[in-house]
């Protein structure tokens, strides 16, 4: 098992440096001088060649790209991501700020996807051919094909706007506004988020349990007398949850996306919504700091799920 | 193959060419698969609707028209008017062409890009090494920052939302390209070309890729529609289409301002991209279960 988990782990490793030098690529082929954006667009017309090398030395921009990139990933691995062009406040610091809104929103949208997602699976499967089945599988492919912000709009009009049970916008934090206003503010965005994970990991249960349904030791298990529920809790879901638990690694790694759009649509302070104003500002250095902290958390969750496969099928430690 | 059997008329036609072939398959396609045929039916209709709509549709997408501001959908605005008049049906149609032409682009970019990429990395042990690594690396990326920082870099035009898509989409085609690629280079044809001496270029495009096509081409629909949905999200976020051309996702992105005073903006162009996107879904699966027995659902 060990000898796996180490395997695994140092193939991450040039993935990771090829990530860093994408990201690093990507802002050093950007047009435009990141000083200009420092001493504030239109105002370099008026900064001396003097101010605007000095601006480039403090950044460090003047040194050739190569050194550039290894004081940037040198700074990566200290928790220093640079500073922010605008606030010229730390990147860290910023993203602190931001970490608590994308982190509940994520968690919400995967929690209510599981919680129903699972279940309409696991019936689907087990009633196949029934109507609950197509039921189930109408939601499914429907649920993957409504795209968040018209899904996040429907909602709003019709729960917010219409009936007013919800906050349009905002976020409330389960720590310091307690779990009342947290589910309040939070309902909305978790079912936007949730809704294709929740069609995704429905269909991925159903089809996995359709699967080991047809297998031998579930008829044997039936034969001998087995009650229904028993068979299926204990005999069938147990085989049925891998290719489950690939998909919900999968879906974290999905729901950083969805949740860019889903705290652009609820105006929720978090690191998605964040992106996408540095995109817009073009605020280079918390653009990378984001999608480094981004694809090394998909890369590290990657790992985690490998190795929780590999724990629950030997299988794959030895192949 | 048994001769008491008698012959079956299709295997006749089957036997009498090539083009033949495909009309009995896809016919037999169509009549297992209801849905595939609804699919087909919403994109046919729909692009005709933008590919004419120059006489089809009486407004002009970007007139203004202060008098109509806000008004609701009837019989003068099917989809009613926005904030300055224009009229959301003639918007979500023109809009429409610009959805179309990034998912059909980005499908067909991505799939030369990636049948190119992935036959060389399923062929070739010591650059797939690489390859795969590099296509690892960029789907560490949520695909939609990932966009996000390159249209940074680039800027936003249709062309360059359909460059960046592609960008992005490509290593889960080659990922796809790369694993049949891998079972088809064991066949034993691929051994005989190997062995009667025929060039790699040749082993590689002539036997090998048209044997990975059948999953290449159900990926290419499922792509279709995501980039659809991509593109929409990018001129959501306001950082895709140039907000002058009328795209879904730029609508909508103005729809939502006026949520409370004027739904039908947001939502017409909405429920047109769900439907187009539903059907584009539909008739991959429709396609999966034909082309790809291996990958359909075992119901």
């Amino acid at each position: 098992m060990w000898k796996y988990i180490i395997r695994r782990a140092i193939l991450t490793l040039p993935v990771l440096l090829i990530v860093s030098i994408i990201t690093f690529s990507i802002m050093q082929l950007a047009p435009g001088d990141p000083a200009a954006i420092v001493l504030g667009g239109d105002y370099i017309m008026y900064a001396t060649a003097q101010e605007i090398e000095d601006v480039r030395e403090a950044m460090g921009i003047n040194k050739p790209p190569i050194t550039q990139y290894f004081d940037w990933l040198g700074g990566f691995f200290v928790g220093n991501l640079g500073t922010s062009l605008f606030t010229t406040e730390s990147v860290s610091y910023l993203v602190s700020q931001k970490i608590e809104a994308t982190v509940s929103t994520v968690f919400s949208g995967i929690f209510i996807a599981i919680l129903l997602g699972l279940p309409m699976g696991v019936l689907a499967g087990w009633k196949m051919n029934t109507w609950i089945d197509r039921a189930v599988m109408v939601f499914a492919v429907l649920g993957f094909a409504i795209p968040g912000f018209w899904l996040a709009f429907n909602l709003i009009f019709l729960f917010s706007l219409k009936l007013g049970w919800f906050p349009v916008f905002g976020f409330r934090s389960l720590f310091t506004d307690g779990p009342v206003e947290f589910l309040r503010y939070s309902a909305l965005p978790a079912i936007t988020l949730g809704v294709a994970f929740m069609a995704l990991i429905a269909r991925m249960t159903r089809s996995s349990l359709v699967e080991v349904l047809s297998e031998d030791y579930i008829r044997t298990a039936r034969s001998k007398g087995l009650a229904e529920g028993i068979v299926l809790t204990r005999h069938a879901l147990r085989a049925a949850s891998m290719p489950v638990i690939t998909v919900i690694g999968l879906v974290f790694a999905a729901a950083v996306t969805g949740t860019v759009i889903t705290e652009t649509v609820f105006a929720i302070p978090g690191m998605g919504r964040m992106f996408v104003k540095a995109v817009g500002d073009r605020d280079f250095p918390i653009i990378q700091g984001l999608m480094m902290i981004f694809a090394t958390s998909y890369v590290f969750l990657n790992l985690i799920v490998d190795i929780i496969y590999a724990f629950l099928d030997p299988r794959v430690r030895y192949s | 193959m048994t001769t008491n059997r008698g012959y079956n008329p299709n295997e006749i036609r089957q036997a009498k060419g090539m083009g033949n072939r495909i009309w009995v398959q896809f016919n037999r396609m169509l009549r297992k698969n209801p849905n595939m045929i609804v699919g087909l039916f919403i994109l046919m209709l729909f692009s005709f609707l933008t590919i004419f709509a120059d006489f089809l549709v009486k407004y002009d997408p970007v007139a203004i028209d202060p008098v109509d501001r806000f008004m609701p959908p009837g019989s003068v605005h099917w989809f009613g008017a926005d904030n300055i008049g224009r009229d959301v049906y003639a918007r979500v149609i023109y809009g429409g062409r610009v959805s179309l032409l990034v998912g059909f682009m980005v499908a067909f970019l991505v799939t030369l890009a990636g049948l190119f990429i992935g036959l060389v990395s399923g062929y070739s042990p010591k650059l797939d090494m690489i390859i795969q690594r590099v296509m690892d690396a960029l789907m560490s990326f949520p695909t939609l920052l990932l966009a996000l920082a390159l249209i940074a870099m680039l800027g936003g035009s249709v062309w360059n939302v359909i460059a960046v898509i592609t960008i992005v989409d490509t290593p889960r085609m080659v990922r796809v390209v790369r694993s049949s690629v891998l079972t088809v280079r064991e066949q034993q044809y691929v051994e005989a070309a190997r062995g009667i001496g025929a060039p790699t270029p040749r082993i590689l495009f002539v036997h090998i890729a048209p044997n990975t096509m059948a999953p290449v081409i159900v990926q290419a629909t499922y792509f279709f529609a995501l980039a659809i949905l991509t593109e929409a999200s990018l001129s959501f976020l306001g950082l895709g289409i140039p907000p002058e051309d009328p795209s879904w996702g730029n609508i909508l992105s103005l729809g939502r301002k006026h949520l409370q005073q004027a739904f039908w903006i947001a939502f017409f162009p909405g429920l047109v991209l769900t439907i187009n996107v539903l059907a584009m879904n539909l008739v991959g699966d429709g396609l999966r279960d034909a082309l790809d027995p291996k990958l359909s659902r075992r119901a």
